[in-house]
């Protein structure tokens, strides 16, 4: 077994409740119900593990976090450990009050995730009117509290010709960082790529706005940027490889190594409920399975950026070859890597309907 | 303001902190930590948001025992580089 080092960051998906619908959600298809969330003695026990760990960073996330009454309380518990808190919000639940009680628990930085830079286009995303504008509000009561601000920006065909508006808004809110990611194709999004893939071109004059704009606010702004794998030569070293540094609990108190990772079959995930993090991180099968180099095939085996991007992603690599051990198709040396020119030709044609997040939507049916 | 007056100050949302379990000093921002070197932690150390570069220069030259002339510019540099990575307002 590869021997690991502790992990740096630790993503809470407390909830997969959440207000809006947008069609790229990074949560499974399947999406858990209330009842199956763990309750906040269970949430507590996570983050104090965590933190002797070695876990420096921590995100509550969702879904909405935000629906979470509990949420202050374990915001609070996080500062108390010396964790770095970070809350991925949708805002729309965000006022002055919920705000005052996560400031006052120790909130270290809120990201909130626009849909877009103007209303009409974000909430047709979010599939939820009026959410466009609570998000300004909730960013402006950010600001006004002294929070660090990041506005998370989600790029797809529908909006990515706004990119240059989008970091406009982030200069007006003062910001200190902005993410600009286009989307990642995995679950909701891959189901969805055909009507979010962004062509070559629109993709091309994305990343001269953002290159320009960085040289434009260095100092000022820190501009991230996330490009689609189907246009990149390289896979992402994703999640900085897996069970190196991250690890992510599900709503039910699952653990794994990235927030896709229930899509691969065969694996048998470890809960909080019964084993500490310490264990699941250090002695899983699970978590060793793609751990460092010697589970990889070739061209990765012998290649020398092994050690820099760990294969890619094997969410991908299953979602688009059915195996979830072959190099990530997003690299040129796949021999898999013709699927990612394919998909992009989908990008060319119209946008079919987008089939909207929601439990129990008709997802079946949408992938046949 | 003259340049040696200038005060640096952390950025909102970041903080330097001691990780006891590897026992090293990290930054930790949005989205970001790392582990910063000797030289950087030295000066971070200072950086308290009510120092300006001068007394930042006072203060090392006084620890490493070294002449203030040679110290000012690298610590200048090394402030032009935290702040241009968006942890520190300079
Ligand atoms: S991506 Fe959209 S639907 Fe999914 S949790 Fe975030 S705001 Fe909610
Ligand atoms: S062959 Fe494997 S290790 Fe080499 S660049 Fe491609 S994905 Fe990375």
């Amino acid at each position: 077994m590869v021997n690991a080092e502790p992990p740096l960051s630790l993503l809470l998906e407390l909830t997969h409740k959440c207000p809006l619908q947008c069609p790229y959600c990074s949560n499974p298809l399947a999406l858990e119900r209330g009842g199956g969330e763990l309750d906040t003695a269970a949430w507590l026990e996570v983050i104090d593990q965590a933190a002797a760990l070695g876990v420096l960073q921590i995100h509550f996330s969702g879904g909405e976090p935000m629906a979470r009454p509990d949420l202050p309380q374990l915001v609070k518990r996080a500062a108390e450990r010396g964790l770095y808190s970070n809350l991925i919000t949708s805002a729309v639940l965000l006022n002055a009050a919920t705000l005052a009680a996560l400031a006052g628990a120790g909130l270290d930085h809120v990201q909130i995730s626009f849909q877009d830079s103007e209303a009409a286009g974000a909430d047709r995303i979010g599939n939820y009117a009026g959410g466009h504008a609570k998000k300004l509000a909730a960013a402006n009561l950010v600001r006004a509290a002294g929070l660090a601000l990041t506005l998370n920006f989600v790029v797809h065909r529908h909006n990515i010709a706004r990119v240059p508006d989008m970091i406009a808004m982030g200069e007006a809110f003062g910001a200190g960082r902005i993410e600009i990611a286009n989307v990642q194709y995995y679950g909701w999004g891959l189901l969805n790529r055909a009507a979010l893939l962004p062509t070559r071109a629109a993709l091309d004059a994305c990343t001269a706005a953002v290159y320009a704009a960085r040289e434009r606010l260095r100092g000022q702004m820190v501009i991230d940027y996330v490009v689609p794998d189907y246009y990149a030569a390289e896979p992402k070293a994703c999640m900085g490889g897996w069970a190196r540094r991250f690890l992510n609990i599900s709503p039910s108190g699952r653990a794994l190594p990235c927030h896709a990772a229930e899509t691969l079959p065969g694996f048998d995930w470890p809960s909080v409920r019964e084993h500490t993090l310490a264990d699941i991180w250090n002695g899983s099968a699970a978590f060793a399975r793609f751990r460092g180099t010697a589970w990889m095939p070739e061209p990765c085996k012998s290649c020398d950026r092994r050690e820099i991007d760990w294969g890619g992603c094997r969410c991908q690599a299953f979602a688009l070859t059915g195996d979830a051990s072959r190099t990530d198709p997003a690299c040129e040396l796949s021999p898999d890597h013709a699927i990612m020119a394919e998909a992009a030709r989908e990008a060319e044609r119209a946008a079919p309907e987008f089939v909207y997040r929601r439990i129990g939507a008709n997802v079946g049916a949408a992938q046949s | 303001m003259s340049e040696t007056a200038r005060i640096p100050a952390f950025r909102r949302g970041v903080k330097l902190r001691f990780d006891t379990v590897r026992d090293t000093w990290s930054v930790l921002a949005p989205e970001r930590m790392f582990v910063p070197d000797e030289h950087a932690l030295a000066v971070l150390k200072l950086v308290d948001g009510v120092r300006d570069l001068d007394g930042i220069v006072d203060e090392l030259a006084a620890i490493y025992d070294a002449p203030r002339e040679v110290i000012a510019p690298d610590v200048a540099a090394l402030l032009q580089d935290l702040a241009d990575k968006g942890v520190l307002a300079w």
